[in-house]
């Protein structure tokens, strides 16, 4: 919200030594954050002067637009012996005698703008005649500034800078939505005369009358509409001008002057935060009725669209049908006149908050009034502003106010609340005295007693905000500011530390970045075309995407079901910024669509039964935590000693069995034919369960060509995703250890020959089960395949390593347990021992 | 290795029994030995010097042998002679082979001199990304504190992420121009916009008291440019107990503060409003590069701070009874506080970082420049 000091301060009756910035920091400690203070003035340099137009020439232009050729004169500013200077203007909304503000050459405006006496269309244009928003006073440029001539005759050729209110400090508030009644220089003014300890008078303390139809006729027939003020002036001069002051307010809180019967209840609004609606009482037929739409009823409101309304919204009507949206927008057929209406009807009604916020936002028509209305208005002070409207228009327009005016509904008295007085300094932390806690309600206009060592709190009708204890509890911490809090840290002596999960999660992590994988963290948005490029398709769970309501783009409306998507996406971008060798790796949440039931909404008075609190949890997708990467490009760059090492599918095994490793985790691999994979160069990645069963954490290799050609990646690329949830399960718990055996160790080397089609992993698990306790470790060698050996045969070389744990091990012993390795891998795979 | 002729000294002596080991004699072939072995000047050399002068067929081992032909009162005399003049060779010879060891493996060592500035072959370091850096960081304090770390899903219940934290059903944050909602509206579901549904998941499941902060991702409906990203990580904390007391709150914060930027920096608060606490207010950091100097000393400015002096950090408050309600908690006798703060702007202007859309480009220079911490 804007707000000018000097209104505040008026109506707060400030000292007038308080500065702009002093009351701007007791804002912030009450929790009504200042934003920034503008001064127009301070973005103007040279003069701005008051002229008066005393004749002008109009001259159309070959670009079909008319300029006028202007006589103003500037007092003293005029050049030597001319009784005006020659400007210039493009505005069309003034006539001779006007009084304007001149910005003179060498002035600078703001956003660097320098006026200069220039020759334009055909003259000398020497100084320029200004709108409102060349001079930073808001965002009018409908128009050049006519003002108001009785005090401008009196400044001519003098600073017009004063009477455009340009010295003013003008805040920007940031009012939380608890502080509704802050959008309003009233509940500003309230504040600051607490802040300053000063005793507030309310300039709005006339309290709605009983209700009475003496006035204009109104109907509430809808619960929406809980109270309605109406009071009629008659006679109202249309022509009445607005008054400078009065503009300049309206421009300081950011709205244009719009003639003064319209202006007169923007500024009431302004000033008492109730948001008032002005009818031109000729026009209206019959009683006002307030009542919710028929389906399929219209309206044109006042910006000329015609609306089709719904159940849901709130209308004022009249025996010709709707005349307005209530609290959002009035309708076309009642509007005021500028230089017509002499009768107005002021409407000051309350409207229910969820109501009008569902009409605003299903017609865009959010505003000022609609925003106060949300954020919930003083219940009551609608009569007193609407006294105050009428009162203006009789000051400046001659109206007469009717003394007879209608009062429909009632104002609700928010509830009172009871609590234990010690409880501010129990929640606070510090002790405050109830004499203290007395006085900050009081000041608050709480109406508030103490006996028993309880607080009984009726809160005024502003403060819809106070309603629970901690409500009042926190009124007092604002008052008392924060910063007299005391700090303490508490004792908690609860903590087992990081969960055996979160620690080996973070194992896993930092070993693949250890072992030279970049981490990424990528948006887990997608689009199905996204999974259509991994050749992911119907029938696979990544498939299964969770699609949302409100996606940020149609492109990409699901959600992530694997994290090889934005590792994709990561690696182009890369790519594009020749980052070419790449291991990227993310570790994060995807999420399958596996649960279509609807997720319950138990209600918040107490916890919900064991039942929903389930069918809570079990509502929702599968979201299993995956880790993978992306390899491409070398993994080792070619360097003045060796080569490059492309990276390839061993890299991206590679990947899997550094997290493996890293928990105590053996993978077992396999052969697979998974997109988006190359069918000949895919690992399947698992552990064998206790029982046997074999339990896949992942797939890892290079992907298939088509991918890579689709995605435009780099060629032979490679991938791995390992569900992250499942691998951490199989990580071992610490077991018993063995001694180390101090004996010596004997080697033995074997070469097999297999079928090319026979896995590495089968010879070696034969190998393994064979070769009985006294093998300590094997390991593969070599891998050959050549004529000598045969179409279809491959060599695989192994050397055995044996040890036994209490004696040095014969020749002869390892030799034996050697032939059994062999005979056992010769029996599982046709391997033969090689000559 | 072949050795020049020159340096190795003609033998004058052939091997000859009959040598007469007398004074004179041996005196002599100790001096040809030891000017032998001082003209040798590398180990091959000093090889066939010694070789020459102290091996079996060498005139001092004649001599040696041709004590026998001497008379029995003589042969005593010629032995210690001889003696003495082997004992002298072999530490001449040992000296000199020190000596040129020494200069053979400085010569060695010369020769193998290398390029110690060529770069390193192999595969480029990984790196962590900042914000898993700065998570662990700050869930490492709050364990350190005796707090536990609180898991949930990212894509959650409104329930959880709403309603039990006194969200009413109209709020503006349920909006859609806000929260990223489930396809159909009805099914109820969203992506969390804060960790908070974890702290209700943890009053749901825990005993009392619970001290946990809960870390990860949260997502709104915003738009993605430098300052704005839809999805962005919160560390939340809450501590539920008997007598907690907006005191403890401001004593966590700055024992947060002062863990991550120094011993030196405190915190703020400012009220503020959030349905979920009451009262309820904003977090300020003291800035830790100029400490507040830099306000109102134009000539001293802060980028940090932008001279404002104080950072803003997050948002804090007493437990709404109301959420303790929901989760079935007894409000009279327990009382809780709540905090929460970006993880992506704690890194922003920890780093100085200007542009939040590098944190998930996932360019592979953005986490290089981490390689040694976010702190």
């Amino acid at each position: 919200m804007k707000a000018p000091f000097s209104w505040i301060q008026e109506l707060a009756g400030l000292p007038s030594d308080v500065t702009a910035q002093q009351l701007a920091a007791e804002f912030t400690r009450v929790g009504l954050q200042v934003e920034r203070i503008d001064t127009p003035a301070d973005a103007i340099t040279g003069a701005v002067v008051v002229g008066q137009v005393l004749s002008f020439v109009e001259e159309p232009q070959k670009n079909g637009k008319t300029i006028r050729w202007c006589q103003v004169d500037v007092g003293t500013h005029n050049p030597m012996g001319a009784p005006a200077r020659g400007i210039v203007c493009g505005a069309l909304n003034f006539i001779a005698g006007d009084y304007v503000a001149v910005a003179l050459a060498g002035a600078v405006l703001p956003g660097g703008f320098e006026i200069a006496a220039r020759k334009t269309y055909g003259h000398i244009s020497d100084g320029m005649i200004c709108a409102a928003d060349e001079l930073g006073l808001g965002s009018d440029h409908s128009g050049i500034m006519v003002l108001d001539a009785t005090l401008a005759a009196t400044l001519l050729g003098q600073d017009a800078l004063s009477i455009l209110g340009a010295y003013e400090s003008v805040f920007e508030i940031d009012v939380t939505p608890d502080m509704g009644y802050c959008l309003s220089i009233r509940g500003l003014a309230r504040e600051a005369a607490q802040a300053f300890g000063l005793e507030f008078r309310d300039p709005y303390a006339t309290p709605v009358p009983p209700a009475t139809q003496a006035g204009y006729p109104v109907l509430l027939a809808s619960s929406n509409c809980p109270t309605f003020s109406a009071l009629s002036v008659h006679g109202v001069d249309p022509n009445a001008p607005t008054p400078d002051w009065m503009v300049s307010r309206l421009a300081a809180c950011g709205t244009r002057s719009l003639g003064l019967a319209i202006d007169v209840t923007n500024y009431v609004m302004y000033e008492s935060g109730q948001p008032i609606h002005g009818y031109d009482a000729s026009k209206l037929v019959g009683s006002i009725v307030v009542r919710q739409a028929v389906p399929g009823e219209h309206i044109t409101t006042l910006d000329g669209i015609a609306r089709t309304l719904v159940p849901d919204d709130l209308l004022i009507t009249d025996d010709s049908g709707p005349i307005g949206l209530a609290g959002v927008m009035g309708g076309l057929t009642t509007e005021l006149d500028v230089g017509k209406t002499t009768e107005i009807l002021i409407e000051a009604a309350q409207f229910d908050p969820i109501t009008l916020g569902r009409t605003y936002r299903r017609l865009a028509l959010a505003s000022e009034a609609s925003r106060r209305f949300e954020r919930g208005v003083d219940a009551g002070v609608g009569f007193a502003a609407g006294l105050r409207c009428a009162e203006l228009l009789r000051e400046l327009a001659g109206g007469v106010i009717d003394a007879a005016y209608t009062v429909a509904g009632e104002v609700t008295t928010p509830p009172t609340c009871s609590f234990p007085a010690t409880l501010p300094s129990n929640i606070l932390g510090v002790e405050i005295s109830i004499d203290k806690v007395l006085s900050i309600l009081s000041a608050s206009g709480v109406t508030v007693t103490f006996s028993d060592e309880t607080l009984t709190c009726a809160p005024p009708t502003w403060r819809r905000d106070l309603i629970d204890s901690y409500d009042y509890v926190e009124e007092i911490a604002q008052k008392i500011g924060y910063d007299s809090i005391p700090v303490v840290t508490p004792q908690a002596n609860v903590g087992r530390g990081l969960t055996r999960e979160q620690t080996l999660r973070r194992t896993v992590v930092h070993a693949v970045a250890t072992a030279g994988f970049t981490e990424v963290l990528t948006l887990p948005f997608v689009g199905l075309a996204e999974l259509s490029g991994l050749h992911i398709s119907a029938g696979d769970v990544r498939y299964r995407a969770v699609r949302l309501a409100n996606p940020l783009s149609e492109e990409q409306a699901y959600l992530r079901t694997t994290l090889l998507t934005g590792l994709v996406a990561a690696a182009n971008r890369n790519t594009s910024r020749s980052l070419d060798d790449l291991a990227l790796f993310e570790s994060g949440a995807v999420f399958w669509d596996t649960s279509t039931a609807p997720t319950p909404l138990p209600g918040v008075s107490g916890r919900p039964s064991d039942a929903e609190i389930t069918a809570l949890y079990q509502s929702l997708p599968a979201q299993p935590h995956m880790l993978a990467a992306l390899l491409c490009g070398a993994w080792v760059p070619p360097s003045w000693q060796t080569p490059a090492v492309p990276a390839d599918w061993t890299h991206a095994l590679r990947f899997a069995e550094v997290a493996a490793t890293t928990l105590g985790i053996e993978l077992v691999r396999r052969a697979a034919t998974v997109t988006p994979w190359h069918p000949g160069r895919c690992a399947e990645l698992g552990v064998f369960s206790s029982d046997g069963e074999f339990v896949t954490l992942g797939y890892a290799g290079e992907l298939h060509p088509d991918v890579v050609k689709t995605l435009g990646l780099p060629t032979r690329a490679c991938a791995v995703e390992l569900n992250l949830d499942e691998l951490l399960m199989q990580a071992p718990h610490a077991s018993e250890v063995r001694a180390l055996s101090q004996f010596p160790l004997t080697k033995q080397d074997v070469a097999l020959v297999v079928d090319t089609a026979t896995p590495a992993v089968a010879v070696e698990s034969a190998l393994l089960a064979g070769a009985g306790d006294l093998l300590e470790s094997l390991a593969l060698f070599d891998v050959y395949s050549g004529a000598q050996l045969g179409e279809g045969k491959k060599s695989l070389a192994y050397s055995l390593r044996f040890r036994h744990a209490e004696r040095t091990l014969t020749e002869a012993e390892a030799t034996a347990a050697r032939d059994a390795a062999v005979a056992a891998a010769t029996a599982a795979t046709g391997a033969v021992l090689r000559a | 290795m072949s050795f020049p002729e020159n340096t190795v000294p003609d033998v004058v002596m052939a091997p000859d029994t009959s040598v007469v080991p007398d004074a004179a004699t041996v005196q002599t072939l100790l001096d040809a030995a030891l000017q032998a072995i001082a003209a040798t000047n590398d180990s091959a050399t000093l090889a066939a010097a010694k070789y020459q002068h102290t091996g079996d067929k060498s005139p001092l081992a004649m001599a040696n042998g041709a004590i026998g032909n001497l008379p029995p009162d003589e042969r005593r005399a010629a032995g210690q002679l001889i003696g003495q003049a082997r004992s002298q060779i072999a530490a001449a010879f040992t000296e000199r082979a020190t000596q040129i060891t020494a200069v053979e493996l400085a010569a060695k060592l010369h020769a193998e001199t290398v390029d110690v500035t060529l770069p390193t072959p192999g595969h480029r370091p990984g790196a962590l990304h900042p914000i898993t850096q700065m998570l662990e960081r700050m869930a490492d304090i709050f364990v350190a504190m005796g707090w536990e770390v609180a898991e949930g899903p990212e894509l959650e219940a409104e329930w959880l992420n709403f309603d039990a934290l006194n969200f009413t059903p109209y709020h503006p944050a349920r909006f859609m121009s806000d929260t990223l909602f489930i396809d159909p509206l009805s099914s109820h579901k969203l992506l969390r916009t804060h960790t908070s549904p974890v702290q209700i998941r943890a009053l749901l499941e825990r005993e009392l008291p619970v001290y946990v902060v809960s870390p990860g991702k949260v997502f709104r409906a915003d738009e993605y440019d430098a300052t704005h990203l839809p999805v962005f990580h919160q560390l939340e904390g809450l501590a539920v107990d008997k007598g907690i007391t907006m005191a403890h709150l401001r004593g966590t914060l700055d024992q947060l503060a002062q863990a991550l930027f120094g011993a030196d920096i405190r915190t703020r608060m400012r009220p503020h409003y959030f349905p979920f606490t009451e009262p309820s207010g904003e977090v300020d950091l003291l800035c830790f590069v100029c400490h507040g100097e830099s306000v109102g000393n134009p000539e001293h400015p802060c980028r940090t701070c932008r001279s404002e002096g104080w950072i803003e950090w997050g948002g804090c408050g007493i437990v709404n009874p109301k959420v303790l309600a929901a989760c079935g908690i007894d409000t009279e006798q327990y009382s809780g506080f709540a905090f929460g703060m970006g993880v992506d702007r704690t890194v922003m202007f920890k780093a100085g970082a200007g542009d939040l859309r590098e944190f998930v480009e996932g360019d592979v220079r953005f986490d290089a420049q981490f390689a040694g911490g976010v702190l």
